[in-house]
C-alpha cells in the first residue's frame, strides 16, 4: 500500500469531524465578532440577551475576532499542507472548493491588511482603508451565502480521484 | 523512500504553505506608510492658561463651515429605543465638547502650598499615536494622518459612535440628521456623523498654525515635531518639578500637557462626564490586539508544524507496516 493511500485511510472520521467542527465554529465566531465590529449589537438588542452583554464591548469582540483569525490561519495552513502532501494523491478539489478557496483567500488577505492597519505607525490611505473594510465584509457575506448554498446542495470540497 | 511521500514533495508543499503563511509580510502598497517620525505634537503648558476662551472662539470660527446642518425631521429610528443626538439647537454650548464645540476650557481648583489655586486648560482630542478610534472604525471614516492628526471624514462617517465608545477619553460627539446614513438605510443603520477636533489639519497642511494655537494671547500651546515637544516638556518638568500628561497615556498621544501639580489632583478637581474628559492615567488600549496580531504570524507555522507531525507519524507507521 502506498503512503498516499495510507494517509487517506488514517484520516480517522473523528479527526475529520473535529477539524470540520473546529473550522465551522471558527467561521461562525469570526462572522459574529466581525459583524460585532459594527455598532449593531447594542442597537438591535443582541447585547441585552442574558449572557450576551460582552457582544457590545468592541474590544472584547475585537480580541475574539483576532483569536478566531489565529485559529483559522493555523487550520488553513494545516489543511493546505495536508492536501498538497497527501490528499491530492487520492482526491481532487471540486469547483465548490475552488470557489470557497478564492473567497477565503480574499477574506484572509483583506483581514491581514486590516490587522496591519491597526498596528501602530501604519497608515493607509482613506480609499485603501475603505476598500479593505468593505471588501472584507463583502467577501465574508458572499462566502456565507455560497457556503450555505453548497451545504444545502450537498457540494463537497473533495471528490475521490479515479485511477 | 516511499513514492507517495518524498522529502522533496514534503518540502515543496511545506514551502507553499509557508509562502501562504508569510502573506502578512508581502510588500506594502504605496498607500501604506509608517508615520512615526513625521508626527506633530502640541505642548499645553497649563501654568500659562488664563481661561479666556479665545482658543474656543477661534476654533468655532475657523471650523464653523464644517459644523453639521442637520435635515429635520430626523428619520424615524428603528428600533425606537435608539437615541438621537441633536445639538443643533444648542450650538452656543461652550462648557463641554459637542458637535459644534470641539474644544473647551476645563477648570480645576486645587491646593498648592496650602493655597487654593484654579488652573484652566484647553481640552479636546488628544490625537493618540495609536488611536483606537481610527483602528476600530468599521468604515475607515476615522483615520490617522501621517502627521499624527486623527480625523473623522464627515462624508463617510455613519455616526455609530463606536469611535466614542473605544476612545479612552470619549471625545467624539454625534449629531443626528446629517451624513451618509441618510442616503443608505436611515431608519435601520447609522445615526449621523461624529465630530471632534481635527487640529485644523487643512491649515497645518498649508503650513499654518491650528486656530487655537495662533490666537492664544498667552502662548499656552505650541506645536512641533513630537520628539522636540516631548523634550521641551521634560525640560520644563525638570525645571519646575512638574508633571506631564499625554506622553505615555494610551502609549503616547500627540497632545502633551505640563502642570506644576499632579494630574491625579487635577483629575479629582475637574468636572467629568459626557463631553468632559478625565485626566486619568490611561493604559494601552490596543495592547492586547497588537499582541494577538503578532501571534497571527506564528499561527500558520503552528498549522504547518501540526501537519508535518501528522504526516511524519503516518509515514513512520507506513514504514513499520512494511517491515
Amino acid at each position: 500500500m502506498n503512503t498516499a493511500k495510507k494517509l487517506s485511510q488514517t484520516k480517522l472520521p473523528e479527526q475529520k469531524r473535529f477539524l470540520r467542527r473546529l473550522y465551522v465554529s471558527t467561521l461562525i465566531v469570526l462572522a459574529f465578532t466581525g459583524f460585532g465590529q459594527m455598532p449593531i449589537f447594542k442597537r438591535y438588542g443582541i447585547s441585552s440577551i442574558p449572557g450576551m452583554g460582552w457582544s457590545a464591548d468592541f474590544y472584547t469582540t475585537h480580541y475574539i475576532h483576532y483569536i478566531g483569525a489565529i485559529v483559522l490561519l493555523a487550520l488553513i495552513t494545516y489543511a493546505l499542507t495536508d492536501f498538497l502532501v497527501s490528499g491530492r494523491k487520492t482526491s481532487r478539489l471540486t469547483i465548490a472548493a475552488y470557489v470557497q478557496i478564492i473567497l477565503l483567500s480574499g477574506i484572509v488577505i483583506t483581514g491581514i491588511f486590516r490587522v496591519l492597519k491597526n498596528l501602530p505607525d501604519v497608515v493607509f490611505s482613506p480609499a485603501f482603508t475603505m476598500f479593505i473594510d468593505l471588501a472584507h465584509l463583502g467577501l465574508m457575506i458572499f462566502y456565507m451565502v455560497t457556503a450555505l448554498i453548497f451545504l444545502l446542495t450537498g457540494r463537497k470540497w473533495l471528490n475521490p480521484r479515479l485511477h | 523512500m516511499e513514492k507517495g511521500l518524498t522529502r522533496r514533495s514534503f518540502l515543496k508543499s511545506g514551502l507553499a504553505a509557508a509562502g501562504a503563511a508569510a502573506a502578512a509580510s508581502v510588500a506594502l502598497p504605496a498607500t501604506v506608510r509608517g508615520a512615526g517620525k513625521n508626527e506633530l505634537a502640541t505642548l499645553i503648558d497649563i501654568r500659562k492658561c488664563i481661561g479666556c476662551e479665545a482658543c474656543v472662539e477661534a476654533c468655532r470660527e475657523v471650523n464653523k463651515k464644517k459644523y453639521p446642518e442637520p435635515v429635520k425631521p430626523f428619520p424615524r429610528m428603528y428600533p425606537s429605543s435608539v437615541k438621537i443626538s441633536d445639538w443643533s439647537g444648542k450650538r452656543d454650548v461652550t462648557d463641554r465638547l459637542t458637535p459644534y464645540n470641539w474644544l473647551f476650557i476645563q477648570h480645576a481648583t486645587v491646593t498648592v502650598d496650602g493655597n487654593k489655586k484654579t488652573f484652566s486648560f484647553p481640552r479636546r482630542c488628544m490625537h493618540c499615536q495609536n488611536p483606537p478610534c481610527a483602528d476600530l472604525c468599521p468604515w475607515g471614516a476615522a483615520r490617522k494622518l501621517e502627521n499624527g492628526i486623527s480625523v473623522i471624514d464627515p462624508d463617510i462617517c455613519l455616526g455609530g459612535s463606536k469611535c466614542r465608545n473605544v476612545c479612552p477619553w470619549k471625545i467624539p460627539q454625534r449629531q443626528t440628521g446629517v451624513g451618509l446614513y441618510l442616503k443608505l438605510l436611515p431608519s435601520l443603520a447609522g445615526n449621523g456623523v461624529m465630530y471632534k477636533c481635527d487640529r485644523c489639519h487643512e491649515r497645518v497642511a498649508r503650513g499654518e498654525l491650528p486656530a487655537c494655537i495662533e490666537i492664544c494671547p498667552e502662548k499656552v500651546q505650541k506645536i512641533g515635531p513630537r520628539e522636540d515637544i516631548l523634550k521641551e516638556a521634560m525640560d520644563i518638568s525638570r525645571k519646575i518639578g512638574g508633571y506631564i500628561y499625554g506622553a505615555d497615556e494610551n502609549v503616547g498621544t500627540n497632545t502633551i500637557y505640563i502642570s506644576p501639580v499632579p494630574f491625579q489632583e487635577l483629575n479629582r478637581a475637574i468636572e467629568k462626564g459626557d463631553g468632559k474628559p478625565h485626566l486619568k492615567k490611561v493604559e494601552d488600549y490596543m495592547a492586547h490586539a497588537d499582541t494577538l496580531a503578532k501571534a497571527m504570524l506564528i499561527a500558520p507555522f503552528a498549522g504547518l508544524a501540526a501537519a508535518a507531525l501528522r504526516l511524519a507519524n503516518v509515514s513512520r507507521r507506513t514504514k513499520e507496516d512494511m517491515k
